[in-house]
């Protein structure tokens, strides 16, 4: 089973930056795929030039084993932009059968479709609305069901769900897992790291337009770990003094500590119970993807290219 | 090609199913047409005739004025003194006199003939009473030197006792000339409009993309170029549709004149036949100058009028439309930005209409030759010429070439504008310069 998108050396400059500068990475079919970085990271651009709607100036993009041909691949994409927007004074249904229509469904096909869709997420009452009546979550399912009508091998979703209530962002959610499983890959970009840790398999993160990160989300945290651990005990707390390892944050009956270098967790639970005390619970502290996030893009420029960007 | 036509029946689609469209393509020459119909009205029922009363003491006029069967002034005779004519005033029984005193010398205009009406005049009565009784004295006048009316008319020497014809041995009519002159204004005149007014419909379309931020949505199905495209195509199919329904609107429309105003038809149809020696005379002057202007408009082609309007027409809206595209494209939320990035785009239509003005006067100057074929002008001033006909008001190689320069520069500013579309379409947040948009246009990105 070959990757659906394989991205190799991709760049792409403006005048005054280069927005996308040496990215490779592959993204595993019927995979959920993250796409993270600060704003002005060169998401944005990536997603641009997967959907055919930017060129790059250098590298080489697969799309299914073959050369990207937006001409012919755009059937097999759908894309929901971050910016993304409806015609206002359009009737519901009819600006669903255009976005099919352009997308390469027939009439006939994109009206079935649309009904299926629609009435799986309870939106057939909506058809002879206009969208400037809809709510911005109402607009927000819509462009969801436009996105990924047609079936597409690859979903691009851009902060799918900003501005959903959570009830909705569930429904997309499953939905998103259930596209999966038919055999769709999504990339997923957002800045939402719990979403992130939720939802996907695999990440990368981008910062200055290069990839800084690339692996599954568990590689990652075990990754950037930091060998902390907590405890939590019963009965008075003792001084616990050790080579070990070194307390960080000590509560009435938890404490928090860092195993030092050439040590591991059995040592220290050795160490505990020789003190004699009774340990409740033991686990490592991962890092979450925020922390990483916060940790690998801090101090570098990205506020001010993300400016600059703009 | 079947994308772009998506996008184009989507584009006419939604502005014909607008009210607004309906309103003003039906509307708009209805509400014409409705004006016309109540001018006419008010003309033809004006009932409020003004009577005047004539006490002829010196029975100069024998009873009559003139011929006219006027149903706004009415001359009646009556003898009475001043004295009796004023409380007849103030009875109203007549809206006004005219009282000429006895003795009255046609020569001298002595004593001066008195007219007195209940209250001032309006501008046209006034008018009217005057070039009636004025008329009437001058042939008084003239009889006292035996000369009767016609033998004056036919004193007067008529405009074809000088025969002007140009090289080629073609009669130069001048009524011809005037038709060409009028036809080439209101074809050049409607082109500009329809620049302007299209040109700025396919801006704001534009526009309206890129503010509800769906142009992101749609160029990764559609290429910017084919969007672009489908929407110019689209709305020149609604102008295209508008101006035919208003033709046709405007045709039919005249036929209910007739119908509407019968007193006004039989007028129309009677006109040539009036009575009386100074009517057919007059009728016959009337008739004439309507013969020429039938056997002007008999000469000029108008199937090549016709044709070369309906290609000005789109030629002209698809080169223009593509550089509103861009400047639309170009523009962020603030719709001011647009009057900024529009001048330079607007200045060569203007620039246009400036040199068709001159052109259909003197079709073969060096500046309207080179403003029809210069393609960013060539729309508006070549109407003016082709009015005036092949090969009088240009030649058959000028006409050519204005045409193949035009759909060149078709598609050489679709070419750019789709260049500062394609990178416009999708820049939000920052205000664009033309410096910038030449940058877009001829660099590599």
């Amino acid at each position: 089973m070959h990757n659906i998108l394989e991205l190799k050396n991709l760049q792409k400059h403006y005048a005054t930056q280069k927005a996308v500068d040496d990215v490779s990475f592959s993204i595993e079919r019927g995979s959920i795929f993250g796409l993270l970085g600060p704003n002005g990271a060169g998401k944005t651009t990536l997603l641009r030039m997967i959907t055919g709607i930017f060129y790059a100036d250098s590298g080489e993009l697969l799309f299914d084993g073959k050369p990207f041909d937006p001409q012919n691949d755009f059937v097999h994409i759908g894309y929901m932009p971050e910016e993304r927007g409806l015609y206002k004074k359009m009737k519901i249904g009819e600006q669903a059968m255009y976005l099919a229509q352009l997308k390469g469904l027939s009439r006939s096909e994109a009206l079935e479709k649309i009904k299926f869709w629609f009435k799986k997420f309870e939106m057939e009452s909506w058809w002879n609305k206009k969208v400037e009546d809809l709510s911005k979550g109402m607009s927000q399912k819509l462009q969801f069901v436009t996105t990924v009508l047609h079936e597409p091998k690859l979903i691009i979703l851009d902060e799918p769900f900003s501005g959903l209530d959570p009830l909705n962002a569930n429904l997309i959610k499953d939905e998103i897992y259930g596209l999966a499983q038919r055999g769709s890959t999504i990339i997923f970009s957002t800045h939402r790291m719990e979403q992130v840790e939720e939802i996907c398999d695999h990440i990368i993160l981008m910062n200055l337009g290069k990839k800084i990160l690339d692996g599954t989300v568990t590689d990652v945290k075990q990754q950037f770990k930091e060998n902390k651990f907590n405890v939590q005990f019963k009965g008075q707390p003792t001084a616990l003094v050790s080579p070990i390892f070194t307390i960080e944050h000590q509560e009435k009956q938890q404490l928090i500590l860092k195993i030092n270098e050439g040590y591991n967790s059995n040592h220290v639970l050795n160490y505990l119970l020789q003190q004699d005390v009774l340990i409740e619970r033991f686990n490592e502290i991962l890092p979450s993807l925020n922390d990483i996030f916060i940790h690998l893009v801090e101090g570098s420029k990205a506020t001010t290219r993300a400016f600059q960007n703009n | 090609m079947n994308k772009i036509f998506l996008v184009a029946s989507r584009e006419f689609k939604t502005r014909v199913q607008k009210k607004t469209f309906l309103l003003s393509t039906i509307g708009l020459p209805i509400l014409i047409f409705g004006f016309y119909a109540l001018m006419i009205y008010f003309q033809v029922k004006t009932t409020d005739d003004f009577k005047v009363a004539v006490s002829d003491q010196s029975k100069l006029f024998n009873g009559k004025i003139d011929d006219k069967k006027s149903t706004e002034v009415i001359f009646s005779f009556i003898d009475a003194d001043t004295a009796a004519l004023n409380k007849k005033l103030n009875n109203q029984e007549y809206d006004a006199y005219l009282f000429i005193p006895n003795g009255y010398n046609l020569q001298s205009g002595e004593p001066q003939i008195a007219f007195r009406s209940s209250k001032a005049l309006g501008l046209m009565t006034r008018e009217k009473i005057e070039n009636r009784i004025n008329n009437a004295l001058e042939e008084k006048k003239l009889l006292a030197l035996n000369i009767s009316k016609g033998q004056l008319d036919s004193a007067r020497l008529e405009n074809n006792a000088i025969s002007f014809s140009t090289n080629d041995g073609k009669k130069d009519n001048e009524t011809k000339v005037g038709i060409s002159y009028a036809v080439g204004m209101i074809a050049g005149f409607l082109i500009y409009i329809i620049l302007f007014v299209y040109g700025t419909m396919v801006m704001r379309g534009v526009m309206e993309e890129k503010v509800s931020r769906i142009a992101e949505v749609i160029v990764s199905s559609v290429k910017p170029f084919e969007l672009m495209l489908g929407k110019i195509f689209g709305i020149g199919a609604v102008g295209l549709i508008q101006f035919i329904i208003w033709i046709v609107l405007v045709f039919g429309l005249q036929f209910l004149i007739p119908v509407l105003f019968p007193d006004v038809a039989a007028q129309m149809q009677s006109a040539p036949i009036q009575p009386g020696a100074m009517g057919a005379a007059t009728a016959v002057k009337e008739s004439g100058a309507l013969q020429g202007i039938m056997s002007g408009l008999a000469e000029i082609n108008f199937t090549l009028i016709i044709g070369c309007f309906v290609f000005y027409f789109l030629g002209g809206y698809f080169m223009y439309a593509a550089l509103f595209a861009a400047v639309g494209s170009a523009v962020n939320e603030d719709p001011q930005d647009a009057q900024s990035l529009l001048l330079p785009i607007m200045m060569p239509i203007i620039f246009a209409m400036v040199i068709m003005t001159k052109a259909v006067n003197d079709p073969n100057s060096t500046l309207a030759i080179f403003g029809s074929l210069f393609p960013l002008t060539s729309p508006i001033v070549m109407m003016a010429r082709v009015a005036h006909g092949v090969p009088d008001g240009v030649t058959v190689v000028q006409l050519i070439a204005s045409m193949a320069l035009l759909v060149l520069g078709f598609l050489g500013t679709t070419w750019v504008a789709a260049k500062i579309y394609r990178t416009g379409i999708l820049m939000y947040g920052k205000k664009v310069t033309w410096k910038e948009m030449w940058k877009w246009a001829f660099k590599n990105n």
